[in-house]
């Protein structure tokens, strides 16, 4: 079974990969399997200056789901370069930072600081837990196309922009990507929700809102790929409640090209090298024989579907 | 730290929405210190929920958790039966480093569902030499537990916030009945009560077990953070803790 995918900037000998914020910088994961059996992995958000995040709680549970608002808390791009990309260059496998900023000079900043390190930029204008930056540029195409114009003219790597589904039109946001120049997309990251505590009155989390991830927004994920999917012409990595390799066959299905695992990392940290393992199996009891064979699948029947409509 | 699925030896109420939950397995031989907790997946449930280890014994392969219900989860665990498999992440974090601590007297100060992992290390402390005195505060009577088995350790001061056993009122107001000759004081609770008495016991070496709303409970999510003194400005409970000694952590 060939379980290969080719997208800009990017080998994958498999298409699973942890998703941003999930998987730290790997050193946690490492202890449980070899990391090099990922396809590829997608670092923890990079802003200019350490960020220490939001205050706690900063997780609650919710049905098939979870909430959270870290806040985008990290070490900092240097500290990132010096400290993290070293150990995850060990283990021979692409390596996307996911980047994050409060101005489009801090995006800039951080792109042009890290690219060079990496094998992609996973652009973050869609992080809805931090008060600056983040989901503002992420739900508004002209200011999305501003900070994607900027980081795409000053990373030698490609730019994959990951998109938030706190809009009303997806695919406006989608094309607004692709025309300022992004080689892919990554979506989505999480829905805005919030959950309240009866006894105290008060949200659980102490952001008030965090964002929602898991199985719970999978179906949201999926339609939302599948509608992007026909509008654009770059790949698209697909995520949002993964948990079996059957979810990963109906984003490949949807349009995905490759998958990220994030929230079901938590519930059991192998969820990804088994996904993997389980992959090929699941591809050829759908009868495929390779990975991209099924990549936009659930639109071959597009033609007789608008003939209907008609 | 090990993912397995442990069997459940023994399962039983012991205070007011508390539990005690034997289970067995190999992960048992992994715990490194008292205060390191286990990561429980719950069927139906996204998250799994960090239970403290409150006894361990590798040579029979098991260890005692005690869990209060605190909502859904903890409820839907209270359902599983003594022969049925659990799976369990673990052992994770720092417990209290009690091979390091050379005294001749320690003092002990758990609240509530803090109490269980105090109970091994009180244990181990006395082991190793070290007499041990006991705080133990619980909101009523309804709520105590492991008293006799702290009492076998040594003294025990209990208290209650309604005044239904031992002292009324809160851990620190128990403090001034102790000998004031111990150097080290260990506690669990909730971070009020760590506060409240790091606050009464600025001269002595203290360790915290802190607890917190956790993600995954390795280290990759930073949901469980606190604020530290050190540069990083951090400490994730789940994995740099939950076990910190007090000047480490700026608890609020």
């Amino acid at each position: 079974m060939n379980l290969s995918v080719k997208l800009p900037g990017l080998n994958l000998k498999n298409p699973v990969m942890p998703a941003s914020g999930c998987f730290a910088f790997g050193k946690e994961f490492a202890q449980f399997y070899d990391l090099s059996k990922l396809g590829a992995v997608i670092m923890k958000a990079a802003t200019k200056e350490q960020r220490f995040g939001n205050g706690t709680p900063r997780v609650a549970e919710t049905a098939s789901g979870m909430l959270n608002a870290i806040g985008l808390q990290n070490p900092g791009v240097e500290s990132i370069i010096s400290d993290e990309i070293p150990f995850l260059k060990n283990h021979h496998l692409p390596i996307i930072a996911n980047v994050a900023g409060s101005t489009v000079e801090e995006y800039v900043e951080v792109a042009e600081r890290i690219s060079s390190y990496v094998d992609a930029i996973e652009l973050n204008i869609s992080c809805p837990n931090v008060k600056e930056g983040g989901v503002q540029f992420g739900t508004d195409p002209a200011l999305a196309k501003e900070v994607i114009r900027h980081v795409v003219d000053v990373s030698v790597v490609p730019v994959y922009v990951k998109l938030s589904p706190n809009v009303t039109d997806i695919v406006e946001m989608a094309l607004a990507a692709e025309e300022a120049g992004a080689s892919g997309l990554s979506m989505i990251n999480t829905l805005t929700g919030m959950r309240i505590d009866p006894k105290t009155r008060r949200p659980v989390i102490a952001n008030g809102t965090g964002g929602l991830s898991g199985a719970a927004i999978k179906p949201i994920s999926i339609r939302m790929i599948h509608q992007v999917y026909q509008a654009v012409t770059i790949p698209i990595i697909g995520m949002g409640g993964i948990e079996t390799a059957e979810d990963v066959l109906e984003y490949l299905l949807a349009g995905a090209s490759a998958v990220a695992i994030g929230s079901a990392n938590f519930k059991n940290p192998f969820i990804c090298k088994e996904v993997i393992e389980e992959l090929p199996r699941t591809l050829s009891r759908y009868g495929f024989s390779s990975v991209e064979q099924a990549i936009g699948g659930a639109h071959d029947e597009e033609v007789e579907t608008s003939l209907l409509r008609s | 730290m090990k993912n397995e699925c442990m069997t459940i030896l023994k399962h039983e109420k012991v205070a007011r929405d508390t539990h005690l939950l034997v289970l067995e397995g190999n992960l048992v031989h992994d715990i490194m210190d008292p205060g390191q907790f286990v990561h429980i997946r719950i069927d139906g449930f996204y998250l799994r929920r960090p239970v403290s280890i409150a006894d361990y014994d590798p040579a029979k392969e098991t260890m005692t958790l005690i869990y209060k219900v605190m909502g859904d989860g903890t409820k839907a665990l209270t359902n599983r039966r003594v022969g049925e498999q659990l799976d369990v992440l673990g052992p994770g974090g720092q417990g209290f480093p009690t091979s390091q601590i050379h005294a001749d007297h320690a003092l002990i100060i758990g609240g509530g569902i803090g109490v269980p992992p105090l109970y091994s290390t009180a244990k181990k402390l006395k082991e190793n030499g070290v007499a041990v005195t006991s705080i133990l505060g619980f909101r009523s009577r309804e709520d105590a537990f492991l008293l006799d088995e702290f009492r076998a350790l040594g003294e025990v001061h209990v208290t209650t916030e309604d005044g239904s056993l031992g002292r009324s009122g809160r851990v620190t107001d128990a403090l001034p009945c102790v000998k004031k000759d111990y150097q080290h004081y260990l506690s669990c609770g909730p971070t009020v009560m760590l506060k409240a008495v790091a606050d009464h016991l600025p001269d002595k070496e203290g360790y915290l077990s802190m607890e917190e709303r956790m993600g995954c409970g390795i280290g990759a999510c930073f949901a469980c953070v606190v604020e530290s003194k050190d540069e990083k400005g951090y400490k994730r409970i789940c994995c740099d803790g939950p076990v910190f000694k007090a000047e480490e952590v700026v608890l609020s």
